[in-house]
């Protein structure tokens, strides 16, 4: 049996007396794509930065393909695969979208400590970061600074980003955040494009993302995983409506197909 | 062992007193810094100048101590707030190199504004005889100035304290601190608040430039002179923690005071060994969420 | 018409700057009798570029880099007191001491950031400063260190008191080590330290190692500071505890922003506006210069963003739209 692509075990972590993560247990098989839903101030923030490594847990584990990386740095997460977007963007404001990709390829060919060859002669290099601009229809704006393209196209940008760094885990959040509806589309095109083998971890609020994206639902409420398994079971259970999707929420859900 | 007690009441006394004078000159920054977020290395200009009026008010128009100090840190507090209006508010938002080229920039033109007003030698200025007079603790015998500094930063601590944690006035300063943009959200007026600390802030500089004159001589090089060490504190205490800064500032007159006296002839940069060894301890928080400022 | 990533395509050569280079040889034929003023000039230059390398690309503001320049300069007295008069090496020798101490303090310094870095460094330089002026046994305290020999450049060209060797070894150097910064600012290293510069937080979430980044071109650039301290002695024959003040570090600050940092070619605009003023206002006080210096930074931060370079290619920008306007 493969070892599941991430793991997290008995998780905890507390702010002064308050317990923002509560004894969190994900699995995430490879090529999983689960949504992680709950209202705001749940600790979905918390529970996708002691993941990444900015924060450590009090208390608990958490397996990357079977290997405790609990104590290992942010570099050493991303390196072996583990990686996440940004719910408000946090790219390279100054530089162009081109350069943002490129960072990321490099880094993750090790490139970055070249000092020799010129940085646009790496013909691999910018080669690789073209084919993923391409891949996200930025190939217009990949001259352009982040700080000067719309916010649909920098969110697709932290995709980009993402994947130039060939990750094995993907932690998204909330994607299409604070993006119009129109430009929306777009970026969950890209979202339902991404490789097969790639577990993808979502925060969400927006259950029409979740349901045409999820296979898998997890919900967390005060920082405890209040239940977890196919969007239907969740989205229909008493307990889970109550708690966060309230009476609207109820009846638009059980009506009929979502609209894009 | 009376050797041993003369020389430690010495050290403690003479430490403290020049740990006093450091935390009067710091403190202004300290709160500053927490509530503006703004790195001044310009504040030394201030104390200088409370110092070089208080001597001049003394000097030149034989007013007594006891009222051309206060004067003088009243008068720096009123200019500084034209100084802020002019310069300070453009940079709030800067990155952090603009802030500290903008305010060496503003202590360079300080400099030769003081050698301009008061020529390049040491300001000579006499302590007031009450102050010179000399008592004796039984250990030895200590100038009066000495244990005025020390009361001095006594009611300036309990001062301070009642100010920011009893009043309406320290409520409202340390929400804004906390939460700049909530605060004014809910009316208060954030830009007069910063004038008014940064008045504060600079009044005390003068406060400690005045009163301290004896123990940091007065010439044009002072703004920058002390710079570092005022930095070194306010950046161990935290910004906007007052109690804190107390303990350094004190911790740092003590042991400076400790080193000259026990180690003369590498005893000057001790402290600033151990000073860069604590800064790189308590920030180098490379995986702790937000520990530093 | 689809604009070139500045960043990735930086290493190309542009024609203008040929003309910066002529005209510093122009300078060793046009005045032969302000060498002096001119070689100060280039090493200065020289310090600035190094300092650009960290402060203007890496985003780590110090204002002690003068521990460098000080320790290449009194590493090549010292080292030609030993009995070691060849100045290339020498050079070299000075550059690595510098880079020395920049390895065993950088992994500690540079993990921190903003007041913290600024003020450590600060507190370096002056330890130096102090310990300098204390073992007078070794740096001759106040007087500093004088009547150090070095033998002739490449064995051929002898150091003559009118400054024509000194002044062209000097220049020499500055184009060498101006490639090197130029090809590091270039490769994948260079473009990786702006990505720290811009958003040190997020490299951290592409697996960059900031830190060790950040050491290597700190390393680099007081090897570069500390040659450059190195030329100063060779050239002077003159070492004194100036060389290690806080005044040095700023003055490479101002000179580079009034350059404009983070252009290669700021520190090297800055320099020689920045020292010719001073030389014709050193009749004055020096302290009515140190009102300009603080009047410039001033109007710097408010006014003139990028410094000369940024209003030259202002210019040059208005310029082309003026022509570009006339294209039919």
């Amino acid at each position: 049996m493969t070892a599941l692509a991430l793991e997290t075990l008995d998780l905890c972590k507390t702010f002064g007396a308050l317990k923002v993560v509560n004894h969190v247990s994900l699995r995430l098989p490879q090529g999983a794509r689960h949504a992680l839903i709950g209202p705001n101030g749940a600790g979905k923030t918390t529970l996708v930065q002691l993941l990444s490594g900015v924060l450590r847990p009090d208390s608990g584990r958490i397996l990357l393909a079977g290997v405790d990386i609990s104590a290992s740095s942010q570099q050493h997460r991303v390196k072996h695969g583990l990686v996440r977007t940004f719910q408000v963007t946090n790219l390279f404001r100054g530089l162009t979208v081109l350069e943002n990709v490129y960072l990321a390829v490099s880094e993750r060919d090790n490139s970055s400590r070249r000092m020799i060859a010129a940085a646009g002669k790496r013909g691999d290099l910018v080669g690789r970061a073209e084919a993923i601009i391409e891949q996200l229809g930025l190939a217009s704006d990949r001259h352009r600074r982040i700080s000067e393209i719309a916010y649909g196209q920098q969110r697709l940008v932290e995709i980009a980003v993402a994947l130039s760094l060939d990750p094995k885990v993907l932690l998204l959040d909330e994607p299409a955040a604070g993006i119009p509806s129109k430009e929306a589309s777009l970026l969950l095109d890209a979202v339902e494009r991404l490789p097969a083998d790639i577990a993808v971890l979502m925060i969400e609020h927006d259950m029409h993302v979740v349901r045409r994206f999820a296979t898998e639902v997890s919900v967390l409420v005060g920082g405890h995983i209040l239940m977890s398994g196919l969007p239907q079971e969740v989205m229909s259970s008493e307990e889970v409506r109550t708690v966060y999707l309230g009476q609207t929420g109820q009846k638009r859900f059980t009506a009929g197909a979502p609209h894009a | 062992m009376d050797a041993l007690l003369s020389s430690l009441s010495f050290i403690t006394l003479y430490g403290v007193s020049y740990g006093v004078v450091l935390f009067t000159i710091s403190i202004g920054l300290v709160v500053t810094m927490g509530l503006m977020r703004v790195i001044n290395m310009a504040h030394g200009a201030f104390a200088a100048l409370g110092g070089y009026l208080a001597v001049s008010l003394m000097n030149a128009f034989s007013v007594p101590f006891a009222i051309a100090v206060p004067a003088a840190v009243l008068a720096v507090a009123l200019f500084s707030v034209l100084i802020e209006r002019l310069f300070y508010v453009h940079i709030y938002t800067a990155t952090e190199l603009d802030q500290v080229l903008l305010t060496v920039g503003l202590a360079y033109v300080a400099i030769a504004g003081l050698n301009l007003a008061f020529g390049p030698n040491v300001f000579p200025g006499q302590l007031p005889r009450v102050l010179t007079a000399n008592v004796d603790l039984g250990l030895r015998t200590f100038q009066v100035y000495r244990l005025f500094l020390i009361a001095v930063g006594f009611l300036l601590v309990v001062l301070l304290w009642y100010l920011f944690d009893r009043t309406s006035f320290g409520a409202r300063l340390r929400a804004a601190v906390d939460n700049r943009t909530m605060a004014q959200a809910i009316g208060i007026d954030v830009p007069k608040l910063f004038s008014l600390v940064f008045a504060i802030g600079s009044g005390l500089a003068a406060l400690g430039g005045a009163i301290g004159y004896a123990i940091f001589p007065l010439e044009p090089i002072y703004p920058l002179k002390y710079l570092v060490l005022v930095l070194i504190i306010v950046s161990l205490a935290g910004f906007g923690n007052i109690k804190p800064a107390v303990g350094v500032a004190v911790f740092v007159g003590v042991v400076d005071t400790a080193c000259r006296y026990l180690f003369p002839s590498v005893g000057a940069f001790i402290i600033y060994a151990i000073l860069i060894g604590l800064i790189i301890y308590k920030h180098a928080g490379v995986f702790t969420r937000g520990s530093s400022s | 018409m689809t604009a070139r990533s500045e960043l990735l395509e930086r290493h190309a050569f542009k024609p203008i700057e040929a003309v910066y280079w002529l005209l510093l040889l122009a300078v060793f034929f046009a005045f032969p009798s302000y060498l002096a003023i001119a070689t100060t000039v280039v090493i200065m230059s020289l310090f600035a570029l190094s300092l650009d390398l960290v402060l203007g690309f890496a985003g780590i503001v110090t204002l002690g880099h003068a521990a460098y320049f000080g320790i290449g300069a009194y590493t090549a007295a010292l080292l030609a007191f030993g009995g070691f008069h060849e100045p290339i090496s020498d050079a070299l020798l000075s550059g690595l001491a510098a880079a020395g101490l920049a390895l065993v303090i950088g992994p500690a310094l540079l993990l921190l950031d903003g007041l913290p870095l600024i003020m450590v460094t600060m507190a370096i330089s002056a330890i130096l400063f102090e310990a300098a002026n204390k073992a007078s046994w070794l740096t001759g305290g106040d007087d500093g260190l004088r009547d150090f020999e070095f033998s002739p450049v490449f064995g051929l060209f002898r150091w003559s008191v009118y400054g024509q060797t000194s002044y062209l070894y000097a220049l020499g150097w500055l184009a060498v080590l101006f490639v090197l910064v130029r090809r590091i600012v270039s490769s994948p290293f260079g473009v990786a330290l702006q990505g720290i510069r811009e958003n040190r937080a997020r490299m951290r979430l592409i697996g960059s190692p900031v830190v060790g980044h950040l050491v290597r071109a700190y390393v680099i650039s007081a090897f570069m500071a500390g040659i450059a301290g190195a030329i100063h002695a060779q050239t002077n024959k003159f070492v004194s505890l100036e060389v290690l003040s806080i005044d040095t570090s700023v003055d490479a600050v101002v000179m580079l922003v009034l350059g404009g940092i983070g252009r290669l070619y700021g520190g090297l605009i800055g320099a020689p506006v920045y020292i010719l003023v001073k030389h014709f206002a050193a009749e004055w006080n020096p302290y009515h210069w140190m009102f300009i210096i603080g009047a410039l930074l001033i109007v710097a931060v408010r006014f003139v963003r990028g410094g000369l370079l940024g209003i030259l290619g202002r210019i040059g920008a208005w310029l082309a739209s003026l022509g570009g306007a006339r294209k039919p």
